[in-house]
């Protein structure tokens, strides 16, 4: 591996990311996965950080999984994305940013689309108007969620109460970068560090201390693909190409996963439980799997927020061996309790994969 | 009859450059050869054998030598302008010295496509990936840390050719057969080695290439697959897994390889010269007594380059005529 070489294709693929003041859209499924990260990472941009990060109440879909999935045609998920810019305007923002993988390669792609064929925007501006009276302004600045950790990965460093390093040894933890399909690979120019080596991720793990693996399988889908799970039928196709991923890291020893997608961290993390329940193999050390987590959840565990908080305890490989190595605190009887000590209930048990 | 005053200039001595200042010697008229470099011969110089017979391109460069002997050769200069006063052009070169000459040949050739612009291929990331002109040095030299008695290698055809992702869409034309005689000089080189050569389609279309592309097959055992590579990464061990597609058998293909050559075409910054007319008035351009060769003006392979030299020298030699 020649690193010069990496790092001259992300200087070359680094885009300009606007300090401050964002209009926030979520992601439809996020907050079922990964509760907490969307929450989190408003914490932090807002409270942590001290930036404007503005959330109407009346966004919606993007309506990118019924696009994908080809239950609505480009048009009617054009409009829903019309609807969405034009309340930005009326919010008084110009900065757009995405929460999800799926919304961002939507945006971006409609937008280039506009551009490229500005007949289909007049079109669409006339069904925004049609159907909801409102008027499309575009976005000046369009960004995920990603790219703004990304951009104040270093500020994030600074006021850290943990870094991603062993804390018994100091040795880095070794950290398998997966980035969403829909990020860069189809408008490489978009994305921080482009299509092929992307940055955004291993930015963030080389400024909180942690060593990036590049393994062969690095750029392969994590399965998700929408009519690889959608269609029960497909998958297969799903299981096997998270597993083929998990094959090919396994002579890295990861530490963790750190993701920057919806799906990407719900199948890298479920499919590995099914896995072990077929094969009986896993991949993590003593029994257990290796942790997946979203990028909001990374930071915030660097930030020092109690795992419990970042709803840790609803992912299927257990955490606490990373949360060991990096020295963070918890109490296991908290796990399962939430507001105010409310218990959620404990899952069963699997067989082969360790839990606790 | 020409006047002994004719001059002319060539830029780049290169096989156009060369072969047409022999020529133009020929015709009795005074050349100079301006070359940026310190050697003359271009690509030609850095090049060990060519297709389709592995013939020494030292040979060749030789002979283009020797047949300039004579001539007056610039080399480590470069042209800064050229001014054009009535029908005399005044080059400036890079030391301030001017030139006046009557007619001026450009063949400055092309560059090698730069390998990196195609990131999925990994070049200039993963040790283990090179390019054709580097295994050429390789054949010359015999010294390449990363030639490493490889097992198994793989060539990757049309890199930055047909491809409208890098701007580049012609065919470079000289790659399908370097990949053949490269992929036989790998398995002379390392017996026990297999070759495996990923194309879109083989473009044999020269005099013993179609001859080359069996005899690889054949007395060599390279094995070619139709179906481009899609992705390379670097195993732990610094080999190389790629992912390609075998269009033939329409099935996709994963394979870890010792060393990986990408065939990069020619290009040029600014884009190869247009001339007047690409049947009639190949070497000619829109201005008067400027004329172009080789492959400045598109891929070529190099006797084709050596014909294209001898053309335009046809019509620098009418133009001087005319102008009596």
């Amino acid at each position: 591996m020649i690193i010069e070489g990496k790092q001259k294709i992300w200087a070359d693929y680094q885009k300009e990311i606007p300090d401050d003041h964002y209009f926030y859209v979520r992601s439809c499924i996020r907050q079922s996965f990964f509760p907490a990260s969307e929450v989190v990472f408003l914490d932090i941009t807002r409270n942590k950080l001290g930036k404007d990060f503005f959330e109407n109440p009346y966004h919606t879909t993007c309506g990118g999984i019924a696009y994908h999935s080809d239950a609505i045609p480009q048009e009617t998920a054009m409009t829903i994305i019309a609807r969405q810019f034009a309340l930005m305007h009326e919010s008084g923002y110009e900065n757009y940013v995405c929460s999800c993988i799926t919304s961002f390669g939507c945006y971006t792609e409609t937008l280039e689309t506009w551009r490229e064929f500005p007949e289909l925007e007049a079109k669409i501006r006339q069904f925004l108007w049609d159907s909801c009276r409102k008027e499309l302004v575009k976005p000046k600045y369009l960004a995920h969620a990603s790219d703004i950790i990304y951009k104040f990965r270093n500020e994030i460093a600074a006021k850290a109460m943990f870094r991603l390093v062993e804390a018994k040894t100091g040795r880095p933890l070794r950290v398998v970068e997966h980035i969403g399909c829909h990020y860069a690979k189809m408008f490489p120019s978009k994305g921080v560090g482009g299509a092929e080596y992307p940055y955004v991720l291993a930015g963030m793990i080389e400024a909180w201390g942690g060593e990036v693996i590049d393994y062969p399988e690095r750029r392969q889908c994590c399965g998700f693909g929408f009519r690889q799970y959608f269609v029960q039928a497909n998958r297969g196709y799903s299981l096997s190409n998270t597993y083929k991923k998990f094959e090919s890291m396994e002579p890295y020893k990861p530490d963790f996963i750190i993701t920057n997608c919806p799906g990407c961290p719900y199948f890298l993390d479920r499919w590995q439980y099914v896995v072990a329940e077929q094969t009986g193999k896993t991949y993590g050390e003593n029994g257990f799997g290796i942790p997946v987590l979203t990028y909001e959840e990374v930071a915030g565990l660097v930030f020092g927020y109690n795992p419990w908080d970042l709803g840790l305890q609803l992912h299927q490989v257990a955490v606490e061996p990373l949360l060991d190595k990096m020295g963070i605190p918890y109490d296991p009887a908290m796990k399962y309790k939430g507001v105010n000590g409310k218990e959620l209930g404990t899952p069963a048990a699997p067989q082969n994969i360790r839990f606790k | 009859m020409l006047d002994d005053m004719n001059k002319v200039v060539i830029k780049g001595g290169g096989a156009a450059g060369l072969r047409a200042a022999s020529r133009l010697k020929r015709n009795g008229i005074d050349t100079v050869v301006i070359e940026r470099e310190s050697t003359l011969g271009g690509h030609l110089a850095q090049w060990d054998r060519l297709f389709p017979d592995g013939q020494k391109a030292k040979d060749v460069l030789d002979r283009l030598l020797s047949d300039i002997n004579g001539v007056e050769v610039m080399t480590n200069h470069t042209i800064t302008e050229i001014q054009r006063e009535n029908d005399i052009f005044k080059i400036k070169l890079d030391d301030n010295t001017v030139i006046q000459a009557d007619a001026v040949l450009d063949t400055t050739g092309f560059d090698i496509f730069k390998a990196e612009k195609k990131q999925e291929y990994g070049y200039g990331i993963y040790d283990r990936v090179i390019t054709n002109a580097e295994l050429e040095s390789f054949f010359k030299t015999g010294s390449d840390r990363r030639i490493d008695n490889p097992k198994k290698i793989g060539f990757v055809h049309c890199v930055g050719s047909r491809d409208i992702k890098v701007g580049n869409t012609y065919c470079s034309k000289v790659c399908c057969a370097t990949a053949l005689k490269q992929a036989c000089e790998m398995r002379e080189a390392f017996p026990e080695s297999e070759v495996y050569t990923f194309y879109m389609d083989l473009r044999m279309f020269g005099k013993g290439y179609e001859d080359l592309y069996l005899k690889a097959q054949q007395d060599y055992g390279v094995k070619c697959v139709r179906g481009r590579v899609s992705e390379v990464a670097e195993a732990k061990d610094g080999r190389l897994v790629i992912k390609a597609e075998d269009t033939l058998l329409g099935k996709p293909l994963k394979m870890t390889l010792d060393l990986l050559v990408l065939m990069c075409g020619m290009e040029r910054k600014d884009g190869f010269i247009a001339t007047k007319n690409g049947f009639v008035e190949q070497n000619i351009t829109d201005e008067k007594g400027i004329f172009v060769a080789g492959t400045a003006i598109q891929p070529m392979t190099l006797p084709e380059t050596i014909a294209n030299a001898d053309a335009a020298v046809l019509d620098i030699v009418e133009f001087l005529k005319r102008r009596k």
